[in-house]
């Protein structure tokens, strides 16, 4: 994550809206936290991760990032719930579980 | 030299697409827009336009494929009509909205059903809203000259909207008459090469039609808004800089023999050279009459409209459309709004005529004129009258 802080739509009045809605500022997508209208989110069990990274190759929100120790784990700012890491994961380590239970 | 030609509306408009250079054309073929089309094939096909011309399979195509085209800084010119519109209308909006300055020529045309390929109003106020410069000519002239200004006022970094530039179905889009063509010199002059300001370049990424949630939607709109309204002055600068060039001065709002007249009645588009002539006849009887061509339809040109008619008892405004189930012909609405806060104003009467390519005589004028007056001293139990309706027209109340 850049450390620069991308300004969000709220920050402009209308009159410092860009022509026709344009956007002028590279990967200012990343401000616009759209994980809020998931479901189910992907449960890692590490214990059978064995650390392939085919989730984070098909994720395709780019939500699924490498961790320190190397495992590769959704960030639930921007996963959408859609299950495509826990189809695809060949260990059977992703599990998609209710938002509602714990 | 400029050249004297005969040339219908569309070739007219076909004309000014060339020497304006355009870079891409991408159109679908409709009456009675089709010999625009043709016209400007030819010319790609025949080495006289260097352009890429995409054949598309419907408006809603073509008017996308503008909007690529101008994405990345190409000139683009498009044309259709009447149920050919109504296809491409969400595109209409995205056009306007994503502020792409291209030009697109209406030949007007009434709607379906019934199939009708004959022309009226109707196709262009169901884009009234759509945040486009749009125009109305009155001749085969203005089909060339009004094209070519588009360019120019549209394209403006001041500016950045389409133009949609409205000539009559047939009337005008096929019938043939003398247009004064200038030399490609003059047309240079006039009209500068186009540099689109946020052209997609992969060395300089950014991103074009992004999702406008809540938080930032309505200050898009008022943006956009108060930007329409602001092109006004860069619209009459073009005229004028047109006028400079060519020596044909146009207005927003123009009049004719409008002095000392109590009376004026409005019309758009070819009909006004017609009511021209009956407010001829009118005026050799010795009839206190004029006329108003209003040439400006968006921004609305309010100022020059209340300038227009500020010492006038009757304004009659014709319109060849219905507002099925509103207060009048959809362009004396208009009028009625512009003025009702004006603590002088005229008495404003609607008549609606001339619908699907029915015509429009001098005499029809004549009765509009006659028949306008009548009802702002008696008024009508109608909210509008007709013109040439077979049959006493009741029922029209509110």
């Amino acid at each position: 994550m850049t450390e620069k802080k991308l300004k969000t739509g709220a920050d402009f009045a209308w009159k410092d809206m860009e022509v026709g809605n344009i956007v002028t500022e590279v990967g200012n997508a990343s401000v616009r936290e759209t994980g809020d209208w998931r479901t189910e989110r992907p449960i890692l069990d590490k214990e059978k991760c064995t650390k392939c990274a085919l989730c984070w190759i098909y994720c395709p929100d780019a939500a699924i990032k490498p961790s320190e120790e190397g495992y590769y784990e959704a960030d639930l700012y921007y996963c959408k719930g859609c299950g495509i890491c826990a189809d695809i994961c060949p260990a059977g380590a992703i599990t998609m579980t209710e938002e509602e239970e714990k | 030299m400029s050249k004297r030609v005969g040339l219908e509306a569309s070739h007219a408009a076909a004309e000014a697409a060339r020497m304006a250079d355009v870079d891409v054309v991408a159109a679908y073929p409709i009456t009675p827009q089709t010999h625009i089309p043709e016209r400007l094939a030819e010319m790609v096909a025949d080495g006289e336009l260097n352009a890429a011309y995409i054949p598309v399979e419907s408006e809603h195509s073509a008017l996308s494929a503008c909007l690529g085209a101008v994405a990345v800084g190409a000139r683009t010119f498009t044309a259709t009509a009447g149920q050919g519109l109504e296809l491409m209308h969400e595109v209409v909006y995205v056009a306007s909205s994503m502020r792409y300055p291209l030009v697109m020529t209406i030949c007007n045309r009434a709607l379906s059903a019934p199939l009708s390929v004959w022309g009226d109003h109707s196709d262009a106020m169901a884009v009234r809203d759509t945040g486009w410069i749009q125009v109305f000519c009155q001749n085969n002239q203005e089909a060339f000259d009004m094209t070519l200004w588009a360019f120019r006022v549209g394209e403006d970094s001041r500016v950045l909207f389409p133009v949609m530039v409205h000539f009559d179905g047939f009337h005008l889009s096929h019938v043939t008459e003398p247009v004064i063509l200038p030399e490609q010199e003059e047309v240079d002059r006039f009209l500068p090469g186009f540099q689109y300001p946020f052209a997609l370049n992969p060395d300089e990424p950014m991103t074009h039609g992004a999702f406008g949630p809540p938080d930032i939607y309505a200050e898009t709109k008022i943006a956009q808004e108060v930007a329409l309204r602001k092109s006004k002055d860069v619209i009459i600068q073009g005229f004028k800089e047109f006028g400079d060039v060519f020596g044909r001065y146009y207005q927003p709002v123009e009049l004719y023999k409008t002095e000392r007249a109590r009376t004026l009645l409005l019309t758009m588009g070819s009909f006004s050279e017609t009511a021209k002539i009956a407010i001829d006849t009118k005026q050799d009887q010795g009839e206190s009459v004029g006329l108003v061509n209003l040439r400006l339809w968006r921004p609305f040109p309010f100022e020059e409209l209340r300038q227009a008619v500020r010492d006038v008892e009757t304004l009659i405004v014709f319109d060849r459309c219905i507002s099925f189930g509103g207060p009048g012909g959809p362009v004396c609405s208009e009028v009625r709004s512009a003025l009702y806060n004006q603590k002088e104003r005229p008495s404003v009467v609607s008549l609606v005529g001339g619908l699907g390519g029915r015509d429009m005589s001098v005499k029809d004028f004549e009765y509009v004129i006659d028949r306008g007056r009548e009802i702002a001293e008696k008024g009508s139990k109608e909210l509008f009258e007709t013109v040439g309706i077979r049959g006493k027209v009741t029922g029209i109340r509110g």
